[in-house]
């Protein structure tokens, strides 16, 4: 680890990917094969422009990448204040707490887990323990909405990150937790998430992305995360982004839904100056079942970039997918999806729903639902919508004596609800819930 | 019982003919900055229009083919290969009897005359790119209505055309309307006086007749304020063996409190690449729509659009596309709210059949500073087929003060039990499916003027033949 702590020239240069292959991947070949190749493809890609359609409406102004530069070990102080932070769920079946990419804390499985082989531990420590297993799903899935040149810079520097294996048939009933901080300032944090859920296995899983300091300078997070999600499996992901708001966050989710599985996603995205949720999930069994939600509360200047894709390959599949948006200030949100019925998909149910809640003059919603079905006999819609607080509900509840700011309020958090709601654990639930309500009272 | 059918044979012989080809004038192939200046030359244009060709030719050159996000089968368009101009080299013609013999029995086909003594106000008959025949009834002349070429309207009513041409749509809107300023000829430039509300549709016919030839048409409508008027534009072509180009441009312009209707039914044969800008302003309380219908023709690509400029203006698109084997319809609509308390609101059905890909892409655009804006957009689709193909990409931005935008989109087929329902009444399958899909498309046709409507739900009868069975 000595190596690291020496000063680098900052930014991403050759110098500095060699020495992060030699400060963690001394001994392991095929990583390092695979992120010389990433580096290689992360310098010859293009940054992103403008008449880029999975670029369409942002504002490229806000994505300079120049400041950035790997991340130093933090300082234990520093550990120790994110450590006492990681709990957002109070008992979970494992936690992996990471800050500036170096791990923090591990708590494994409990030992009957374990007997029953499934395998959870920092992907650092499975790409030495379990070759086969691991390099047989990572970074194997398409993930390809426009950040290319994103996802290679992740792959050629990323460090920290959680593996979990469940083996067939195994339900975890407990959720387990990654937590990712940022601590150091213009510094780039890589987390990396892998599901590998085999046959009618069941998992629920929580991501927690925050940052050290809340005035912090500015950080770049570029997250990857996987769900391989075999027969009959059930999986459940919440993922909390509560960077601060100087941060430039990519989170780029590559899912596989396999034969009857269920595959759930709920993205609460609070932080960051910018931030760009990526959710490419293929469905590639019958009888799957895909749920993807998203709750943005957008204020100040932050902007949210979200860009999804729900493919459907196999027939008899249903995907829904529901992004709701509340936007203050000079915020502005993005929603650009896409479902996409292969031919054969016959008796697909997809639908896609965007709602926008515009709760200041000078804010700004763009909404790009779309459609490319190339099989007849299926049911797919989408909708989206943009508006403000109803008057005729603020009347309602104003008839029954409640204040208009109270009523304002409650109709809001009601809007909010309706994703909060689907959280199944009950702490996680209660822990967004505040949150959300923090940001959007303060 | 299936309502599935692999094979589709549709009679494209509607229009299917052509007669020699004797051009008085002919530009050539190809086009340069000569083509250009032949153009003007042969019309006596003003310099101005030159300028304005030369500048537009230039756009044209430099701006990059859309096909980052448009079809890719844009780039089999060999601009080199298509003659630009090409005239009679007649002054458009007063009466029916100046009309040149092999012109009228061209009409005759499509049945313009019977058309024009049942029912219409004047018609500016378009022979390629001349304006063939142009006529209208004395009482449309007294109420001081003008209904000219776009070379008479530029040249002989400057005062009331230069101020709005190219002004809706500038000549660098997209690559396919600075090619259009480039080397457009014939269309109809229109300006209805204060008040006058013009009681009968005005209505064109548009052909392509010469292989190979690009129809540049340039139509300029405007509707001074209180006026108001309805315009139809029905298009067939023959069938050529390679690809023709039509890029035309459209532009209205509604001044306080007037309204204009513009209804399109376009039926190009097979081959027609059909690259249209069509847009209009609405000033205060003024209202336009766009009703639409896109039958023919291999690749369609046009959205219209509406700024909505004035106070209380309000946009309406009403469209309807087809796609059969071998075609594209990529179409759709653009609201550009620009004032507090405009409405516009999009309808688009879509049908596609055999191997047809229908597309619709819409634009819904609300700026900062603007209050109580509203946009409604309704888009379903029809897949007959299992091969058929559907694709939708709104976008939508919303920003100001207590504006809604709700967007909708549906795709569907045609319910077996539907189907069923039917075939136990005694109709037969094909006939069943004919009605379904009338059905779908039923509430837009009732839209359309009256021979308009019975044309259309004879072209879909005629479409749907042979996709069940």
């Amino acid at each position: 680890m000595s190596l690291v702590t020496t000063p680098v020239n900052e930014k991403f240069s050759d110098e500095n990917f060699r020495h992060h292959l030699d400060a963690f991947w001394l001994n392991v070949p095929w990583v390092q094969e695979l992120k010389e190749n990433s580096w290689r493809e992360y310098q010859e890609l293009r940054p992103p422009v403008r008449t880029d359609e999975h670029w369409r409406f942002t504002d490229l102004r806000k994505l300079k990448l120049e400041g950035f530069s790997p991340s130093q070990e933090p300082e234990e102080a520093q550990k120790a204040a994110v450590l006492e932070q990681s709990n957002v769920v109070g008992s979970p079946a494992g936690r992996l707490v990471f800050g500036d990419n170096f791990l923090i804390d591990f708590d494994g499985v409990s030992g009957e887990l374990a007997a029953k082989g499934v395998i959870w531990m920092p992907l650092s420590q499975a790409v030495v323990e379990h070759p086969e297993l691991v390099q047989k799903y990572f970074l194997n899935e398409e993930n390809r909405l426009g950040s290319e040149k994103l996802l290679a810079l992740h792959n050629a520097f990323f460090h920290g990150g959680s593996f979990l294996y469940v083996p067939k048939g195994v339900e975890i009933e407990q959720p387990l937790c990654a937590y990712y901080w940022s601590i150091g300032c213009n510094e780039a944090i890589f987390p990396h998430t892998l599901l590998v859920v085999e046959d009618n296995a069941k998992v629920d899983f929580v991501d927690y992305y925050g940052s050290y300091g809340d005035d912090c300078c500015s950080t770049l997070s570029c997250g990857v995360g996987t769900i391989y999600a075999g027969q009959g499996a059930q999986v459940f992901r919440k993922i909390v982004q509560n960077f601060n708001e100087e941060t430039l966050s990519f989170q780029l989710e590559a899912n596989i839904a396999s034969r009857d599985s269920s595959v759930k996603t709920i993205a609460v995205n609070l932080g960051s100056a910018y931030a760009r949720l990526q959710n490419h999930t293929r469905i590639v069994g019958p009888g799957a079942d895909v749920k993807m939600y998203g709750l943005t509360i957008a204020k100040g200047e932050q902007e949210f970039d979200q860009r999804t894709l729900q493919i459907h390959e196999a027939p008899h599949a249903v995907s829904d997918l529901l992004f709701k948006n509340v936007l203050l200030d000079d915020s502005r949100t993005i929603f650009s999806g896409l479902i996409k019925v292969d031919k054969d998909a016959q008796q697909t149910d997809a639908y896609q729903t965007n709602r926008n809640l515009l709760l200041s003059k000078s804010a700004e919603a763009n909404s790009l639902p779309g459609l490319e079905i190339e099989a007849n006999d299926v049911k797919c819609s989408h909708g989206a919508t943009t508006g403000q607080v109803d008057e005729n509900e603020l009347f309602y509840l104003m008839a029954r004596g409640i204040p208009r700011a109270t009523a304002y309020e409650l109709l809001v958090y009601g809007f909010f609800e309706e994703i909060v709601e689907k959280i199944s654990n009950e702490d996680l639930r209660e822990n967004v819930r505040l949150l959300v309500r923090k940001k959007f009272a303060q | 019982m299936s309502t599935e059918a692999p094979e589709i044979n549709i009679d494209r012989d509607k229009g299917d003919f052509s007669y020699a080809e004797d051009y008085a004038y002919d530009a050539g192939i190809g086009l340069n900055p000569g083509t250009i200046d032949y153009i003007s030359k042969v019309k006596g244009e003003d310099a101005w229009v030159n300028e304005f060709r030369h500048k537009a030719l230039k756009i044209f050159e430099d701006k990059p083919m859309p096909t980052h996000w448009a079809s890719e089968d844009l780039n089999s368009i060999k601009f080199q290969d298509v003659r630009y101009y090409l005239s009679k080299g007649q002054k458009p013609s007063r009466t029916w009897d100046e009309v040149p013999d092999d012109v009228k029995q061209t009409f005759e086909r499509l049945g313009i005359p019977e058309q024009e003594r049942a029912f219409l106000a004047g018609v500016e008959a378009q022979f390629d790119s001349e304006a063939a025949y142009s006529r209208m009834k004395e009482e449309m002349e007294k109420l001081g209505v003008i209904f000219v070429g776009p070379h008479e309207g530029l040249h002989e009513h400057p005062e009331i055309f230069k101020r709005f041409f190219g002004k809706v749509i500038p000549i660098g809107d997209n690559k396919f309307s600075a090619l259009n300023s480039a080397c457009f000829s014939g269309g109809s430039f229109i300006y209805v006086p204060k008040g006058v509300k013009v009681a009968q549709p005005l209505q064109a016919y548009f052909r392509i007749n010469a292989e190979n030839f690009g129809q540049f048409e340039r139509t300029l409508i405007i509707a001074d304020e209180g006026a108001e008027i309805t315009y139809m534009e029905g298009c067939t072509a023959p069938k050529f063996d390679t690809a023709t180009l039509h890029s035309a441009v459209v532009e209205l312009v509604a001044l306080k409190g007037a309204k204009i209707q513009y209804i399109t039914v376009q039926n190009w044969s097979n081959n027609v690449f059909n690259l249209v800008t069509k847009r209009g302003m609405a000033e205060e309380d003024a209202e336009i729509r766009w009703i639409d219908c896109n039958i023919g023709s291999r690749l369609t690509m046009k959205y219209p659009g509406v700024v909505l400029k004035g106070e209380r203006a309000r946009g309406e698109v009403l469209s309807i596309a087809l796609a059969n084997d071998g075609q594209h319809q990529d179409t759709g609509a653009k609201m550009i709210h620009a004032a507090s308390n405009t409405t516009s609101n999009v309808i688009s059905k879509s049908i596609s059949i055999g191997q047809g890909r229908s597309t619709y892409r819409g634009q819904v655009h609300i700026p900062k500073r603007l209050s109580n804006c509203k946009n409604n957009t309704e888009c379903d689709a029809l897949l007959i087929n299992a091969n058929s193909r559907t694709d939708t990409y709104p976008a939508i931005t919303v920003r100001g003060d207590h504006n809604s935008v709700q967007h909708e989109a549906s795709v569907s087929k045609v319910s077996a039990e539907q189907i069923f329902y039917m075939q136990q009444r005694g109709l037969k399958e094909a006939q069943a499916m004919s009605l379904a899909v009338n059905g779908f498309v039923n509430d837009l046709v009732r839209e359309f003027p009256m021979e308009y409507s019975v044309e259309l739900k004879r072209l879909i009868d005629m479409e749907m033949e042979g996709s069940v069975g």
